[in-house]
Order: C-alpha cells, then sequence, then structure tokens
C-alpha cells in the first residue's frame, strides 16, 4: 500500500550568529493510509518541529535544508506558499495544544468551519453550514444545532478541543497533524478525546501523527511510535514492542523513569543529565554522555543509523 | 502525631460582576466555593496527596496551608497553631518560617533579574538571619554546583530551575513544604530526577509534605496518604495501595480508569462521559450526581459526609463496606 506520507532524509536548519542548529536531522520515516504514529521526546528533541516542516510551518529563519516530504506521492517541500495554502486545511489538519488559541475568539464557531468548508470544498455557503453542522455533531457536541452561533470562549477546554478536530477533520483531509493535543485537558476529558480522534481516523480512514510527551496516551492511542531524541530519531517500531522491550537506551531510560514503572520502589530510575544543547552536541552519538553502554565507539564520529528500528551501536537485546 | 489539621475548611470566592453592573441589570452578587468543608490530617514526616481536575480546589488548599489566602471558614492548624486565629505575631512568624512552598512552573517562580544565590537567601535575609555560605550548601544539596550561585535563572534549564527551587524553599529550614504541581511542567526523566531528589530530603531532613498533583501514577509513587478533590469537596482519602487497588468512590474509580495505562495497546473503551459542572452553581446533593452512574434521587438532594469504611474515607450515599 502506499503511504499516506513519507518522510526522507529531512533536515531543518536554522541560521543563528553562533553557526547553523539542527533541530532536526535526518529523519525519515513512511505513514500508513488509516495509521496512528505516536512521536515522543523530551522537550526541543524535534516533535514539533518536524510536524511544523511537514505542513509548511516553519518559523523563519529555520528552513528545510534537505530531504523529501511526499504526501500521497507528490512532493510537497518544496512547493510555492500559494500551493501550500491549498494543501493546508484540506489534505493536512492541524490540532494544537490549546484549543483557545487555535480558534479566532471574535467569530461563531459555526462560521469558522463553514469558512474552511467552502474555501476548500467549493460548495455553497448553505451546503457548508450544513456540513458544518454535521461535524459538530460527529464530535460529540451536545445541542449541536443552536451551538453553532455560539463564540469560543462561551465552551468548556474539552468542547473547544472537539471543535478544533472538527476544524481539522471538516475538508477530510488524508492526514492530521496533534501536536499535544490533550497537554491542556484533565484526565477524564483526555480520554474522551483520544478516545474521539481515534473513531474519527477509523472511520474515514485519516492517517495521524500524535505528537506528545505522554507515554501513556501513545501506548493506548498509537499503532507505531518514533522517538526522538536531539533531533533525530532513535527509535521506530510498533508500539507494543518499543515500549515492552525498547532497543534504545534512551527509550530504556524514559520507560522507565515514569513513575508508572517504579513497581513500588523506593526511587525513581532516572536518565543522569539533561538533553545536550543544539549548539553543543556531543561527538558521536548525542546521548553517549548519558548512556549506561557507553563506549569508544559511540563518542567518535559518525553516530550511529536507524536500522532495524534503533539508532544505537549496542540496542539493547543483542549480543554485543 | 499530626503536623497539620485542617478542619470543615471552606473558602469561597465573590465572582460577582461589578456594583454598576449588578444594579443596572439587577443581578445578585455571585460566589464560587473552591474548597467546601474539607477536614483531613497530615501526619508528621509523611506525605499527604492530593489529587483532583482542574477547579477541584486543590491548589487554593495549598495556598491557604502556606498563607497566601485567608480561609473563609473553618480551621487550618500547624503544629498546634490556629493560623487564621492566632494573633500573636511571633508565634505566626515563626510558624511561617516553617512552612515553605514549591510551585508548579520553575520559570515563572525565579525572579530574572536576580542571582541565584540571592534568591536562595531571601527567605532568611527576610528574617534578617545569617546567610553566608548558605546558597552554596543548599545547591550541593540538591545536586547542582556550588559555582552556580552568581548565575542567573535563564542559564539553567527547567529541571535545574526546579532544583534551585527546592534550594529555596529548604533555606529557612522548614518542616513542611506544599508542593504544587512540583513536576508537571517537566519532561519525564527530569521529573524522575526531580521526584527522586524530593524523596531522599525528605528522609534526610524529616520533612513532611502536602504534594498536589493531577498526575495519578507520580502520587501513587510518592505518597503515603491520598485526598482525592472534587469540585471543592474531599470525596475519598486512603493509603495509595488500598486507593488503587480498591477505589471506593464512583470519581476515583472512574479517574483510575481514565488515566492512560502503559499496558494497555490500542485500548478503546467508552472514555468517562460529562465534564465538571460549573463551581458558581454546583449541582445539588451529591456534586458527583450528573456523572454518577450509581446516583439515585438521595445523591440529587443530599451531600454525602465523609463515612470511614476500613481503612478509607470516603463521601458518597452508594458505597457500603
Amino acid at each position: 500500500m502506499e503511504p499516506v506520507l513519507s518522510v526522507r532524509d529531512l533536515i531543518v536548519e536554522i541560521p543563528t550568529r553562533h553557526g547553523v542548529l539542527r533541530p532536526v536531522d535526518g529523519v525519515s520515516y513512511d505513514l500508513a493510509p488509516g495509521e496512528i504514529l505516536g512521536v515522543v521526546g523530551e522537550s526541543g528533541a524535534g516533535k514539533s518541529m518536524t510536524g511544523n516542516a511537514v505542513i509548511g510551518l516553519l518559523d523563519r529563519p529555520a528552513h528545510i535544508a534537505s530531504g523529501e516530504i511526499l504526501l500521497n506521492g507528490r512532493r510537497i517541500d518544496n512547493l510555492p506558499l500559494r500551493e501550500m495554502r491549498k494543501i493546508r486545511g484540506r489534505e493536512i489538519g492541524m490540532v494544537f495544544q490549546d484549543p483557545l488559541t487555535s480558534l479566532n475568539p471574535l467569530i461563531p464557531i459555526g462560521e469558522q468551519l463553514s469558512e474552511t468548508i467552502e474555501t476548500h470544498l467549493g460548495v455553497s455557503k448553505a451546503e457548508a453550514r450544513k456540513r458544518a453542522l454535521a461535524s459538530l455533531e460527529e464530535v460529540g457536541i451536545p445541542a449541536a444545532a443552536e451551538r453553532l452561533d455560539s463564540y469560543p470562549h462561551e465552551f468548556s477546554g474539552g468542547m473547544r478541543q472537539r471543535v478544533v478536530i472538527a476544524l481539522a477533520l471538516c475538508a477530510e483531509p488524508s492526514l492530521v497533524i496533534a501536536d499535544e493535543p490533550t497537554t491542556a485537558l484533565d484526565v477524564s476529558v483526555q480520554a474522551q478525546i483520544i478516545a474521539l480522534l481515534q473513531r474519527l481516523c477509523r472511520d474515514h480512514g485519516t492517517s495521524v501523527i500524535l505528537v506528545t510527551h505522554d507515554m501513556g496516551v501513545i501506548a493506548e492511542a498509537a499503532d507505531r511510535v518514533a522517538v526522538m531524541y536531539a533531533g533525530q530519531l532513535v527509535e521506530i517500531g510498533p508500539v507494543r514492542d518499543v515500549l515492552t522491550h525498547p532497543k534504545h537506551p534512551y527509550t530504556d531510560g524514559l520507560v522507565g523513569s515514569m513513575p508508572a514503572n517504579s513497581h513500588g520502589q523506593a526511587r525513581l530510575r532516572q536518565i543522569p543529565g539533561a538533553m545536550p544543547r543544539l549548539n553543543a552536541l556531543p561527538e558521536g552519538c548525542p546521548f553517549n554522555p548519558r548512556c549506561p553502554v557507553a563506549d569508544a565507539t559511540c563518542r567518535a564520529a559518525p553516530r550511529p543509523a536507524l536500522t532495524e528500528g534503533a539508532a544505537c551501536w549496542h540496542p539493547i537485546g543483542e549480543p554485543a | 502525631m499530626s503536623m497539620v489539621t485542617i478542619r470543615n475548611l471552606t473558602r469561597t470566592f465573590d465572582v460577582s460582576k461589578p456594583w454598576l453592573n449588578r444594579m443596572l441589570e439587577r443581578l445578585p452578587k455571585q460566589t464560587l466555593t473552591a474548597v467546601s468543608d474539607v477536614s483531613f490530617e497530615i501526619k508528621e514526616k509523611t506525605v499527604y496527596a492530593l489529587v483532583g481536575e482542574s477547579g477541584s480546589g486543590k491548589s487554593t488548599i495549598g495556598k491557604i496551608l502556606v498563607g497566601l489566602l485567608p480561609p473563609s471558614d473553618g480551621a487550618v492548624e500547624v503544629e498546634g497553631v490556629d493560623l487564621a486565629h492566632e494573633t500573636d505575631k511571633a508565634v505566626l512568624s515563626d510558624l511561617r518560617s516553617n512552612i515553605q512552598m514549591i510551585f508548579q512552573d520553575p520559570y515563572a517562580s525565579l525572579n530574572p533579574r536576580w542571582r541565584v544565590k540571592d534568591i536562595i537567601v531571601e527567605p532568611v535575609r527576610a528574617r534578617s538571619g545569617k546567610a553566608e555560605g548558605l546558597a552554596e550548601k543548599l545547591l550541593e544539596q540538591v545536586g547542582l554546583s556550588a559555582l552556580d550561585a552568581d548565575k542567573f535563572p535563564h542559564q539553567f534549564s527547567g529541571g535545574q530551575r526546579q532544583r534551585i527551587c527546592v534550594a529555596r524553599a529548604l533555606a529557612s529550614e522548614p518542616r513542611l513544604i506544599v508542593c504544587d504541581e512540583p513536576t508537571s511542567a517537566l519532561d519525564v526523566s527530569v521529573q524522575a530526577q526531580v521526584l527522586n531528589l524530593m524523596s531522599d530530603l525528605k528522609e534526610n531532613l524529616g520533612l513532611t509534605y502536602l504534594f498536589i498533583s493531577h498526575d495519578l501514577t507520580v502520587v501513587r509513587h510518592m505518597a503515603d496518604r491520598i485526598g482525592v478533590l472534587y469540585l471543592g469537596q474531599l470525596v475519598e482519602e486512603a493509603s495509595p495501595d488500598t486507593l488503587f487497588e480498591t477505589p471506593k468512590h464512583p470519581y476515583t474509580q472512574m479517574l483510575l480508569a481514565a488515566a492512560p495505562k502503559l499496558d494497555q495497546f490500542g485500548r478503546e473503551e467508552e472514555p468517562p462521559q460529562g465534564e465538571i459542572p460549573d463551581p458558581i452553581n454546583p449541582p445539588p446533593g451529591c456534586v458527583f450526581n450528573p456523572r454518577c452512574p450509581l446516583a439515585t434521587d438521595m445523591c440529587r438532594s443530599e451531600r454525602p459526609v465523609l463515612r470511614q469504611l476500613g481503612e478509607t474515607r470516603v463521601a458518597c450515599h452508594m458505597v457500603e463496606g
């Protein structure tokens, strides 16, 4: 089956006075139709930057330095702005962390939805309003017909995030990028939003890139998981394999440091140190200063490539 | 011996519109009850955790305990002194230096224009105490270097900043620390470092914590006793193992079921219904009744009181021993 999205050796660079930084460094993955890919990593690992590169929303001076992004077989990383605007919202939907800042506070939500539908699907005003109502009903807004003319501030956080999801899905895109969609929400509402996202994507066959730092959300929602560290993809694979038998020492540390995995011990397992800054990356594997199994190979250039699931010279579970 | 005793604590906020609007539009005064009739005790050298969703009143209780907000009703006693009614200033001042707080956002809780050493010794200096060499000693105690004392907060990462906040909280040698979501702004690996540090300090210095969090896994790891809050009311209180293995209140059960788990791949369970109701007009009777699967007419009219059931205290009409 042809992948919906194909990212090939993507490198994003930010030129600064003190040299060029690479917040995304050689990331490659494919996304199958209907698949949910979870992207995890600490803050600054390049998770959001990868998503923004795909949808063409990198803030200058950040730019794609090399690599390819293919959406349904068509190259989209080098499209002119005007072409990219047609794809955004039509073929790629976006759900951001804070639902209040992604809705216009001065326009009723019904109008925001029908505007999107009108622009992208070229239907009449009346038809667009009808579809807007249908999409609000689909995301579970109670009494949707009466709430079409409500403003964003009249909704609760969870309801707002439902509206944002309706907005992302109303033009029937083939890919949705959800960047920390539940981080601002409470646990019980988070469960509702994740279930909603899963159901809609199954019904519409939409693929999802789910960017989050919450391993629990990934475990429940994603089919595959990609782990990022210092701009690189260090491990990718089916969610069950990666979380139960991680190959990369970083993934292992990340899973092990969760309080849920402490098994009643008094101390949590911790990864020593912090992620290096992009302007002070160590030689060789960027994880080597924090890695329990690092040796001379890891400290010398070049850094390991992503093969068989993990970018590591000494993956866990393989004979040395 | 209990370090903190909170009895029938209530805190309301006036959320009315301005006076002129009320007169012109003939609106009544409106109050929001953030904490309603909450009672619990914290034993010395233990960790008491408050969990709940946003708007449940957990931070308000923390603020009342450190004295940032006065209670509307009820009593807060720390080491036998009633914080709201004690009139002897010397006793109060002495007590206040025994209670410190660690806040959620380490980016907002450190003054960006102050050097780290000034930030850390401020609680001591404010009481004209001796502060020489104190910052350096504390920095090493929280796992930073004494050389960091002359730096500014922006030179540190989130986890390191939270360590500075811990050092500041320790400066006045407190016995009770209120931790309001101390790790929710941090990444998991850094969270583990900070939680381990807090456990070590508790052991070494004999501290008592009031630990406020929405993260159930963190609470289970840290706490000796857990109180579950919903819309300003304490609905259940138990030890971590009892609470997580046999939750009694339907809200606790819902919360535990909704929390994402690491071993439930592709779970497609029916998520909990509804959201927290508006605290200005809470539902009559048990506040959880609109979302509760067991709700009866009694639940819709009468507020349940906390009852002792074995080791657990629970406020629910329908739960039986």
